[in-house]
């Protein structure tokens, strides 16, 4: 049955809010009253987003297209909004912005109505951030969603004009079809950062490589916006050139759509190697260990 | 959730996800197990958990009253499940642990116990006559409880306690504690009944009944669906007798059918009347209509007088769970002929049995806290029990809510399928290991002479969780059945 959505604070006053594949956690800081009256909105927006996307689903699963239909729906509009520039060149369904969209919509409505320094709206490391002027966020990198660990820190200011942080790869929770272990986009929204960060990983790709397992999408979800195209399940050993020429492969997309003005900058990383495309914005330690990043968002100190 | 092909339809959000055998939904925390739709929560402490072979705690959040909130809040639930026990000895118990709820310093103190004196009490939803009263019920032929009385719908069993579990013979004492254990865990187990049948029973699931899968539990005793159903009856049909080896109803004598009006019709029942419209003992208790042991309703029927009933009189007969049914025609000489029942009636008889409840066999796991199990707690064992019955002290197992008996002791009994999944161990001495936990105020347990030096803070129990991957943490993770273990 439909379980209710779920809301709780957090041992350290975060709001963790969660709706069936929905997770957001939620920092906002400023005047007491304001951060309280901040997770209110939030939690008050989050109460229906999941039914309103789950309302519209036949049609963002549908491939991107000019003149599809507008969906209804605040959220499924700033998904089709985000992937229309992407689509004109690659295949692409509003599903791929939807993580980023639901903390854009869900960070809109916290700043809508209170005044903050700053906030962040975490949907499983797909981040929508708000910075007031002279503000900064230090965000913590991973090099394997599925293993974090801190590898790396940046730190985005107020006027970078970044506002949102993504992360996909094979690994992560959704399909990819390349074999980047993490691709970290940086963009003006969460929902563009996402859709971003989907192409670049799947263009981290060495087409037709035997140690590369892949599987067709709707073999492992029967319900996959990809059908039948075959996402990456597993990837054996590489040699340092066959990583090189893949990360080359996503540079250029990544360089692609930053030149096109849709993204800030990406951050590339396969078996312990690193390509960044555009600057990071005061990325430290990550040479140390040569790795590249993804927001660890659970971490306490991933976001602060 | 509903299947298709191999894959199993989520109902947990409007996502609707259909997930394949061993695969996750979108959310990552329900899972096709199995072609079961399993909770596997994401948490890393839960995840860490599961592969160090640990326990999982169900949110207790469910029940909870409604606060006004549009959304719910899980609170985290610390469990006795793999936490272990001291028994026998004087000590205190394995985790005292205290956190604060609404600002007040509550201590829960987290055990398993041991039980010698435990069994479990078993609903079987079932018309079919499963053995006499007192009946031996045997598993692997060894004899582990009795037959006890009948219930609304159900036939009911007591098995294990301590007669069972340790006065009999060394097998009869394994074979219980086995049996107590397969049940508890959620796992199917085929009895049989001393001049009875065999039954396989699993919570939460139908029974088995001599190899036949149990499908419906009445309505109602048959003279309770007289009464429920007589006025879609009238005038469709001049009279209905609904077959019930409890009470059989007959509408035209009945008096739901005596306000409607409904012509006499002259029927004799077998049996014995008790009130007008209702008879006793029609026939033998058995797997036939209505839990009797007819297969033919006519059985019951002795005849009609002729000077009430007409040629071309209709009669219905009808069972407790509409799965069995027979339309008839008298002829001239007063004799009842089936004929096909008619479209008018189909629709009520198909009424009846959708009004039944799917069958499903419960199990209670009932059992005493001795007082060893009471001195892990406090150093005055009475003085728990006091406080239980005071209320000032709650009384889960396994995170799930325990009726308490009254009288004595602290005696529980418990729904095996609001636990977690194995939380049920054992021992050989034999005897069944459950988790118990006692909440309470810090104050209130300092007062009834708890271990007070031994309490350890909630945040303290969770950092240390690793080294004893055994103990469950809180923290809302769960893992539950959700078609048979979810109840909200």
């Amino acid at each position: 049955m439909r379980e209710p959505p779920q809301r709780r604070r957090l041992p350290d006053g975060r709001l963790h809010l969660s709706d069936g594949p929905i997770d957001l956690v939620i920092e906002a800081f400023g005047e007491t009253s304001a951060v309280e009256a901040a997770y209110a909105a939030a939690s008050l927006r989050f109460a229906t987003i999941l039914d309103e996307i789950c309302a519209e689903l036949t049609l963002l699963r549908a491939a991107s297209r000019p003149n599809a239909p507008a969906p209804l729906g605040r959220v499924a509009r700033r998904m089709t909004a985000a992937v229309a520039p992407f689509a004109k060149r690659r295949f692409l369904t509003p599903m791929a912005a939807v993580a980023g969209a639901v903390a854009d919509e869900t960070l809109a409505a916290m700043t809508a109505t209170c005044d903050l320094r700053r906030a962040y709206v975490n949907n499983g490391g797909d981040i929508a951030l708000h910075l007031a002027a002279a503000e900064s966020f230090t965000i913590g990198m991973v090099d394997r969603p599925d293993r974090p660990s801190l590898v790396g820190r940046a730190s985005i200011g107020a006027s970078e004009g970044v506002r949102g942080v993504a992360t996909s790869g094979w690994r992560g929770r959704s399909f990819s079809l390349g074999v980047a272990d993490a691709v970290t986009v940086l963009a003006r929204s969460a929902a563009l950062a996402d859709a971003a960060a989907t192409l670049i990983a799947n263009a981290v790709d060495l087409p037709g490589h035997p140690a590369i397992e892949r599987a067709p999408a709707r073999q492992r979800d029967p319900q996959s916006d990809l059908g039948e195209r075959r996402v990456t399940i597993g990837v054996g050993p590489l040699t340092s050139s066959e990583i090189g020429s893949a990360l080359a492969a996503g540079a250029a997309e990544a360089a692609l759509w930053r030149e096109a003005g849709l993204i800030e900058a990406a951050a590339l990383r396969l078996d312990e190697a690193t390509r960044l495309v555009g600057a990071v914005p005061n990325l430290y330690n990550v040479g140390a260990r040569a790795t590249a990043p993804r927001i660890e968002g659970k971490s306490r100190h991933a976001v602060g | 959730m509903s299947e298709l092909d191999d894959k199993i339809r989520c109902d947990a959000c409007p996502v609707m996800c259909y997930i394949r055998p061993g695969m996750t939904g979108a959310c990552d925390r329900y899972a096709n197990w199995d072609g079961q739709l399993v909770r596997v929560d994401p948490h890393v402490l839960l995840e860490r958990a599961v592969h160090d072979g640990g326990k999982v705690v169900p949110f207790v959040n469910a029940e909870a009253a409604w606060s006004g909130d549009i959304l719910a809040s899980p609170g985290p639930i610390i469990t006795a499940v793999g936490a272990g026990t001291t028994y026998p000895d004087y000590k205190p118990a394995p985790f005292i642990v205290s956190s604060k709820v609404d600002g007040v310093d509550m201590v829960t103190v987290v055990t398993e116990g041991i039980y010698s004196y435990c069994g479990v009490k078993l609903k079987i939803d079932t018309d079919r006559h499963l053995g006499p009263e007192c009946a031996i019920v045997r598993a692997q032929g060894e004899p582990v409880g009795h037959v006890t009385t009948g219930e609304y719908g159900s036939q009911m069993l007591s098995l294990g306690g301590v007669n069972h579990l340790t006065h009999g013979g060394k097998k009869e004492g394994r074979v219980t504690c086995d049996t107590l254990l397969g049940l508890c865990n959620g796992e199917p187990v085929e009895l049989t009944v001393d001049g009875g049948v065999s039954v396989i029973v699993e919570a939460g699931k139908p029974p088995i009944i001599n190899g036949k899968r149990e499908e419906r539990m009445r309505v109602g005793c048959g003279s309770a669906t007289i009464g429920m159903f007589a006025k879609q009856w009238d005038g469709k049909v001049d009279e209905v007798v609904v077959v019930d080896d409890h009470i059989t109803g007959v509408l035209s004598e009945h008096q739901a059918g005596k306000l409607l009006g409904v012509r006499e019709t002259g029927i004799k029942m077998r049996g014995r009347r008790s009130t007008p419209g209702r008879y006793f003992h029609v026939a033998e208790p058995g797997v036939g209509w209505g839990g009797t042991n007819v297969s033919d309703p006519l059985e019951i029927v002795a005849g009609f007088n002729p000077k009430v009933a007409w040629s071309g009189m209709t009669m219905l007969m009808v069972s407790t769970t509409g799965e069995q049914y027979g339309f008839y025609r008298l002829d001239d000489a007063l004799r009842p002929i089936e004929a096909e029942l008619p479209e008018t009636l189909r629709e009520s008889v198909e009424r009846i049995s959708e009004n039944c409840e799917p069958a499903l066999c419960s199990v209670l796991f009932m059992a005493g806290a001795g007082g060893s199990l009471r001195a892990g707690v406090t150093e005055n064992p009475v003085r728990l029990t006091r406080s239980v019955r005071q209320a000032l002290t709650t009384v889960t197992a396994g995170g799930a809510p325990v009726v308490v008996w009254p009288g004595g002791g602290i005696t529980f009994m418990v729904d095996v399928t609001l636990l977690p999944r194995n939380a049920f161990g054992y021992v050989p001495t034999p005897a069944i290991v459950a988790p118990i936990e006692f909440t309470l105020r810090l104050d209130d347990y300092a007062a009834l002479g708890g271990h007070v030096g031994e309490v350890r803070s909630l945040d303290d129990v969770i950092a240390h969780h690793a080294e004893r991957p055994n103990i469950v943490f809180a923290g809302g993770a769960v893992a539950r059945d959700i078609g048979a273990r979810r109840k909200a």
